[in-house]
């Protein structure tokens, strides 16, 4: 995997690129809990998670927004962890024993 | 068998666990009883996180107050798991690059003043002295209730386990003991809800069968539940009491407190590596989740059958458990109309004629999770495992606590501050010694509790959110940040945060009503305005004083970067 030429592989495009995916991923955390949980709640509440009796901003509120949480740092770790090796900036071996 | 048999069994049984545990992994140096020597692995740390967070108030008290509040429960649920995003994405990963021991370190270094770190300190034990006292009152409640011990004598038991392994293991020990704790309480509050689930709605996944059909009658659960709650005169279970804004704030603030809490931070110095440190906040937030998305399934079942129960019925055909409870003064009942029936009621209850009716019943939020499985007829053994779980949720969390208090102590004011040239094993001494006069004074609130603890919790948080959350953010992604703007920062934040809940709590507790408060938002969520307010001064103050010196702002570049976590503990050190 060679990285494309001339690409910007500076510390400084490094922060901005972290802070782009910082920004979506955060976006993403606060539609589900203050978005659909809290701000939209009653609004989604006259609907129903499908087959079941949940109302949908309750849903949310209580269960929905957890499960997003999980995958939101997981997604954080895979990107995060990509990104550290295309800017060579991942720990090797160093610091282990 | 029975409850008590069965509870002493599961409860020696788990505490020589604990203890076993202790002795095998007893630090020698500071490193291993500040942050076990940076060896732990990522899974293991985030079980020990979980354990760590998740607290006698998790455990025993949340799914109660969610069952009596409903919806508005929801800003524990939200609040208590949405904090670890924002750690995972905005803190743990840089704090371990940074590669110090405690919280005030990193205000101290990053700052490069010892008054800011005098601040972070006061404010790290402050917090956790508050939080460590509710775990004792936990303790005392499960030894009082299930093996019928004197309050007093429970907390002493519970005060030499935790005296046992935290000053003997330090980090270390407290890590994989809180790794057994975890086991223990994850499974200790599923089986019960499996059990419930199973018996109401058929489907052995809590998590789906609380949005399930009740078996009886076909109706969906939460359906049959808002039914009930009408008829009673409660306010629907989905639909809450409080404001929107309240809601949004108060899950702000839990939110943000949450990712400021030093006993959480500080298990992110404990992994290998900058990489370890993001994954193991994945994993904490994992085992957190399997307890909080149960947690909701817990309270509206418990809230189902507490109201099938006791609601209109004869008090004299009332359960064992109701009068046990009774005994402890955590359930009352005043017969107002002398017709020797419970009328359990909400606020907007009227007769057929219209005429209001009186509610007769008071109970303690506090037990609907350990009286549940007695309510629900559980076996013997569930109950007893309820009661292990209860307290291996207590003491995982005295225990991370009081290590902050020790290494607060030792590290941050002898060897940071007073004591520079402390040698190595001084510093242990001090750490141990510390960490042993901590768990006194926690067992002493425990027994004598402040009658004031709930109202501290909010507080603890409200205070977190306000003063280190922003000051570490901004320590990170800002590199222009100042000394003055920090502590400008902090001081503005606390003061507003703190002003704010002792006249609403403390001074004036009678005017704490919506109607007086601030665009609404209760003292419990001010910790965001608080937050906000600190941003505001701490950039502000920035602008106008001058930069912080070149060599922070080459720090600041460094715990960007992962590469060379091995030796970053170094610059502290």
């Amino acid at each position: 995997m060679t990285p494309p030429k001339q690409a910007d592989r500076s510390p400084i495009e490094y922060w901005r690129r972290n802070l782009r995916y910082l920004g979506m991923l955060l976006a993403v955390w606060f539609l589900v809990s203050y978005g659909a949980g809290i701000l939209f709640a009653d609004a989604l509440n006259q609907f129903r998670v499908p087959g079941t009796g949940f109302p949908l901003g309750f849903w949310f509120a209580q269960q929905g927004a957890i499960y997003v949480f999980v995958v939101l740092i997981f997604v954080y770790v895979v990107l995060m962890n990509r990104l550290d090796r295309e800017f060579e900036v991942d720990e090797q071996d160093e610091g282990s024993e | 068998m029975t409850v008590k048999v069965w509870t002493f069994g599961l409860v020696g049984l788990t505490f020589a666990l604990y203890i076993g545990i202790a002795i095998w992994s007893r630090a020698r140096s500071t490193a291993e009883f500040y942050v076990a020597g940076k060896g732990v692995h990522p899974v293991a740390n985030g079980m020990a996180t979980a354990a760590d967070w998740m607290s006698a108030a998790s455990f025993i008290s949340m799914a109660g107050i969610i069952s009596f509040l409903g919806y508005d429960g929801s800003v524990y649920l939200m609040g208590w798991t949405g904090g670890y995003v924002l750690l995972a994405l905005l803190l743990a990963p840089y704090l371990r690059k940074f590669g110090a021991f405690t919280v005030p370190d990193f205000v101290g270094d990053r700052y490069y003043s010892q008054a800011a770190r005098v601040v972070a300190v006061v404010c790290a034990i402050f917090i956790s002295f508050t939080y460590v006292a509710g775990q004792m009152r936990g303790v005392g409640i499960v030894f009082s209730r299930f093996l019928e011990i004197d309050i007093t004598l429970g907390v002493v038991i519970g005060m030499g386990i935790v005296f046992f392994y935290a000053v003997l293991g330090g980090m270390k020990g407290i890590t994989y003991t809180q790794v057994a704790q975890f086991c223990v309480l994850i499974f200790a509050y599923t089986v019960p809800a499996i059990f419930l689930s199973m018996l109401i709605t058929g489907n052995p996944i809590p998590q789906l069968g609380f949005g399930g059909a009740e078996q009886e009658t076909g109706t969906y659960l939460l359906d049959r539940l808002n039914g009930l709650h009408q008829d009673l005169g409660f306010a629907a279970y989905t639909g809450g009491t409080k404001s929107t804004i309240d809601i949004f704030a108060i899950t702000a603030a839990l939110m943000v407190g949450t990712a400021g809490l030093p006993h959480v931070i500080i298990r992110f110095y404990t992994v290998p590596k900058v990489r370890d440190a993001r994954i193991s906040a994945g994993w904490a937030l994992v085992f957190i989740a399997l307890l909080y998305t149960v947690a909701p399934a817990v309270a509206v079942f418990a809230r189902t059958n507490l109201l099938n129960t006791v609601s209109n019925q004869p008090y004299a055909e009332m359960p064992e458990w109701f009068s046990k409870w009774e005994d402890t003064g955590l359930i009352a009942f005043e017969d107002h109309n002398g017709d020797g029936t419970i009328q359990y009621v909400g606020p907007a209850a009227v007769t057929a004629a219209g005429t209001p009716i009186q509610n007769e019943l008071t109970i303690d939020r506090d037990i609907m999770v350990l009286a549940n499985p007695e309510i629900a007829r559980l076996p013997n053994w569930v109950i007893a495992l309820v009661a292990a779980g209860g307290l291996a949720a207590a003491l995982s969390t005295a225990a991370g606590l009081l290590l902050v208090v020790s290494t607060a102590v030792s590290h941050d004011l002898l060897k940071r501050g007073l004591r520079p040239d402390i040698t190595e094993r001084g510093e242990l001494i001090a750490a141990r010694v510390s960490a042993a006069v901590a768990v006194v004074v926690a067992g002493y609130l425990g027994i004598n509790p402040p009658g004031f603890v709930a109202e501290v919790v909010a507080f603890a948080f409200g205070l977190a959110a306000a003063s280190f959350f922003p000051v570490i953010i901004l320590g990170i992604f800002s590199k222009r940040l100042n000394r003055e703007g920090a502590i400008a920062g902090m001081l503005t934040g606390i003061i507003f945060t703190a002003a704010y809940i002792i006249y609403f709590k403390f001074v004036n507790p009678t005017a704490n009503v919506a109607d007086n408060w601030w665009f609404g938002i209760s003292p419990e969520g001010i910790g965001a305005v608080g937050m906000a307010v600190n941003f505001v001064v701490a950039l502000t103050v920035s602008r106008f004083t001058p930069p912080p010196p070149d060599h922070v702002q080459e720090l600041v570049e460094r715990i960007r970067v992962p590469r060379g976590s091995g030796e970053a503990h170094e610059i502290s050190a």
